[in-house]
């Protein structure tokens, strides 16, 4: 962090620090020989601890109990038998469902196929318009990042509906191609995977665009100056300057992208046709249709283990190659 | 013995040979950004193996000036030529020049190896020629331990040296330099001065280097063009500019200089004699002048030139200028005295403090006489 961020970030906590309430708490935190530093640590910590870490455990909980009909539909993980046993239940069956039923493991690999191939395509219709953004007279920055975030002031249902009403035999697409004179019959485009990647591309384009802006918007254009006087055409620089330099506004903008695609559920339902699997879909059949929350919680489970296992990985990657720098 | 002490000793001033082709030259460049002209109507001529200065405050059009000979700007008339070349319609990446960049502008993602050996590559080389000659650029800027180091791991000074290797290793025509130790604390941009002489004089490489720094411009050049707004002030060597400045402008930019307003008096063969306003005694000067009796002309003298008196010298006839010292300044090696004249003119007189003395010789608010040689009176047309 550069230090005058720091040194502001300094005088906003002082001043919060000046409210009465707030000494309030850093007083009574005080006794109990916490500072206000480690205050300010903790609050994010208590936060995913809250909202994140708890509801994993109990959907993790219920993961491992039998389906039931009853309210709530599986049974309990643990009894108390004659008064004096604990009987704890650990039910594997649901995993070994996942991976027993074939339906489970190609929603997997579908849903990391089509949200990693729509990571990519975002990616090659994300860079053309942050770098474009980047270079724009400084004046026009602000509106044109204006229009990117603008599509979040309607529902993201809303937005996925017109798709339909542009993708559909008789939409905006195909009557506009046949009156061209493109095409002679409709293309079927609508509940197929194409429609799911168009959808998936549109919905996630911000998010792509938006942390490689501000990389590439931090670039310093001396750099390409020095890169064209070593004798580098301006293309050539762009692979060997640009591109790596953005790799962080490259990786930010992925995962942005690939995490929520790979759960994505409303897209491939609207846009999907019956033939689309994606886990995000099986998931809301399990837990809506046949009401089956432990074999949904271990769909969850795996998925949220699917993803989280090579993030690790990758940062771990990151901060070795960062220190093994130094 | 004899033989060589007669044999006159040949000074690098390529610029005087008539029959020299000069390597760059720029002819009538003008550059405008809108409404405003950076650059007006320059003609400069370099010679090879110059280390050619363009000096001038921030602002003047120097910077300009040479992001047109690297390329990075297209002069809106006039032209440049290189080596016979004319550069009009080449683009950067086919000059034969290279820059060092004032922010030194190295590859953050590459290694000092990496960043050295980029413009190399760029000329497809082979394999074992580029490592011999990025070896050759990391022994020559001292860098041997950091050749594996990525440039947010080096020092200021370090990085510097890096970007001067990256700038040399593909042995341009001309080497452009941007104020090249502007960024670097005061010792290390002398010390740095006299070991980008030795390296220029080494490979033979032309210089043209950009600096606001006058101090640097006169340790560095074989000539310098002083610029002010947009346009060339004056064309010269170190000593010609210091000693022999060609307008009030540089005479004021180069240096610290006393200026009296007066008018000729008398024009000799080779000495003239100017009467300033408001001083007795006539100023005498050791050379002639190109003007006539009458005509307003302003006689320079550098502060180091003049000799403050404290009894009235023998010969009160002439280059005496009667005043209380108003101030001093103690700097060690030399003291600078402010005389204050009847009329509240101040001149500023630096003598060297050549014997130890505690105690002063001359005080504050001393009644003295401030007298110079008449070779050291510059007459200044504008």
């Amino acid at each position: 962090m550069p230090t005058e961020q720091i040194k502001n970030n300094e005088s906003w906590a002082q001043n919060l620090c000046h409210c009465t309430p707030v000494r309030w708490i850093t007083g009574q935190c005080g006794h109990l020989g916490i500072q206000g530093r480690t205050l300010t640590v903790m609050i994010p910590y208590v936060w995913l601890l809250i909202l994140f870490l708890a509801p994993f455990l109990i959907v993790f909980k219920i993961s491992f109990s039998e389906i039931r009909i009853a309210i709530p539909p599986y049974a309990p993980l643990y009894q108390l038998v004659d008064d004096v046993y604990l009987q704890i239940t650990l039910n594997l069956m649901n995993y070994k469902r996942l991976l027993d039923d074939a339906l489970y493991v190609n929603s997997y690999l579908s849903s990391l196929k089509i949200a990693s191939l729509s990571t990519v395509l975002t990616l090659m219709v994300g860079y053309p318009i942050a770098y474009g953004m980047a270079r724009a007279p400084r004046t026009w920055r602000l509106p044109l990042l204006m229009l990117v975030i603008l599509p979040f002031w309607t529902s993201f249902l809303i937005r996925v509906y017109a798709w339909i009403g542009i993708l559909k035999p008789e939409g905006f697409l195909n009557m506009a191609l046949m009156w061209l004179g493109v095409i002679d019959e409709p293309l079927v485009i609508l509940h197929t995977n194409i429609a799911v990647y168009i959808g998936i591309v549109y919905s996630y384009l911000p998010f792509m665009i938006l942390p490689l802006y501000s990389n590439l918007e931090k670039m310093d254009h001396s750099l390409l100056e020095a890169a064209s006087d070593l004798g580098c055409p301006p293309h050539k620089a762009f692979w060997k300057i640009t591109f790596p330099m953005s790799m962080p506004g490259v990786i930010a903008g992925c995962f942005l992208v690939f995490i929520p695609a790979v759960g994505e559920f409303v897209i491939p339902d609207l846009l999907g046709g019956s033939s689309t699997l994606m886990i995000g879909k099986t998931l809301w059949a399990e837990f809506f249709n046949n009401r089956d929350w432990p074999l949904a919680s271990a769909v969850a489970v795996i998925l949220l283990l699917m993803l989280v296992v090579p993030i690790v990985w990758f940062q771990k990657f990151q901060t070795r190659r960062a220190s093994m720098g130094e | 013995m004899a033989d060589a002490n007669s044999q006159v000793r040949k000074v690098f001033a390529p610029w005087t040979e008539a029959d020299k082709e000069p390597f760059v030259r720029i002819e009538n460049v003008t550059k405008k950004f809108g409404n405003f002209t950076a650059v007006d109507n320059i003609s400069l001529n370099i010679y090879e193996r110059e280390f050619y200065s363009l000096l001038g405050p921030s602002g003047c059009g120097k910077t300009t000036l040479l992001r047109m000979l690297a390329g990075f700007e297209i002069p809106t008339s006039g032209r440049i030529i290189i080596d016979g070349e004319d550069m009009s319609n080449v683009p950067p990446h086919k000059r034969p020049v290279n820059m060092m960049f004032q922010s030194y502008a190295l590859f953050p993602h590459m290694t000092v190896e990496q960043n050295i050996a980029f413009g190399l590559k760029q000329d497809r080389l082979p394999k074992a020629e580029i490592a011999d000659t990025v070896e050759r650029m990391i022994n020559l800027v001292k860098l041997n331990q950091f050749a594996k180091r990525k440039p947010e791991q080096l020092s200021g000074g370090q990085r510097q040296r890096v970007a001067l290797a990256r700038s040399l290793a593909k042995n341009p025509k001309i080497l452009l330099l941007d104020e090249p130790l502007g960024a670097l604390d005061k010792k290390l941009r002398e010390e740095t001065q006299f070991e980008l002489m030795c390296i220029q004089e080494d490979l033979g490489i032309t210089f043209v280097i950009v600096t606001h720094d006058q101090e640097e411009a006169m340790t560095v050049s074989s000539r310098i063009a002083v610029i002010n707004h947009g346009t060339v002030a004056q064309v010269a060597a170190p000593t010609e500019i210091y000693e022999y400045p060609n307008s009030r402008k540089v005479a004021e930019f180069i240096g610290d200089v006393n200026i009296l307003e007066g008018r000729i008096d008398e024009v000799h063969a080779d000495t003239a004699q100017i009467i300033i306003n408001g001083v007795d005694a006539p100023v005498h000067t050791g050379r002639s002048v190109d003007a006539a009796p009458g005509e307003t002309v302003w006689v320079a003298v550098r502060p180091e030139k003049m000799i403050v008196n404290l009894n009235p010298p023998e010969d009160m006839s002439q280059n005496v200028l009667k005043g209380e010292v108003w101030d001093i300044g103690y700097l060690g090696k030399l003291s600078v005295y402010h005389v204050r004249m009847e009329d509240g003119r101040m001149m500023t007189v630096a003598m060297t403090n050549r014997s130890r003395e505690t105690e002063r010789t001359i005080t504050w608010e001393d009644q003295v006489y401030v007298t110079w040689d008449p070779d050291a009176s510059v007459v200044l047309l504008s």
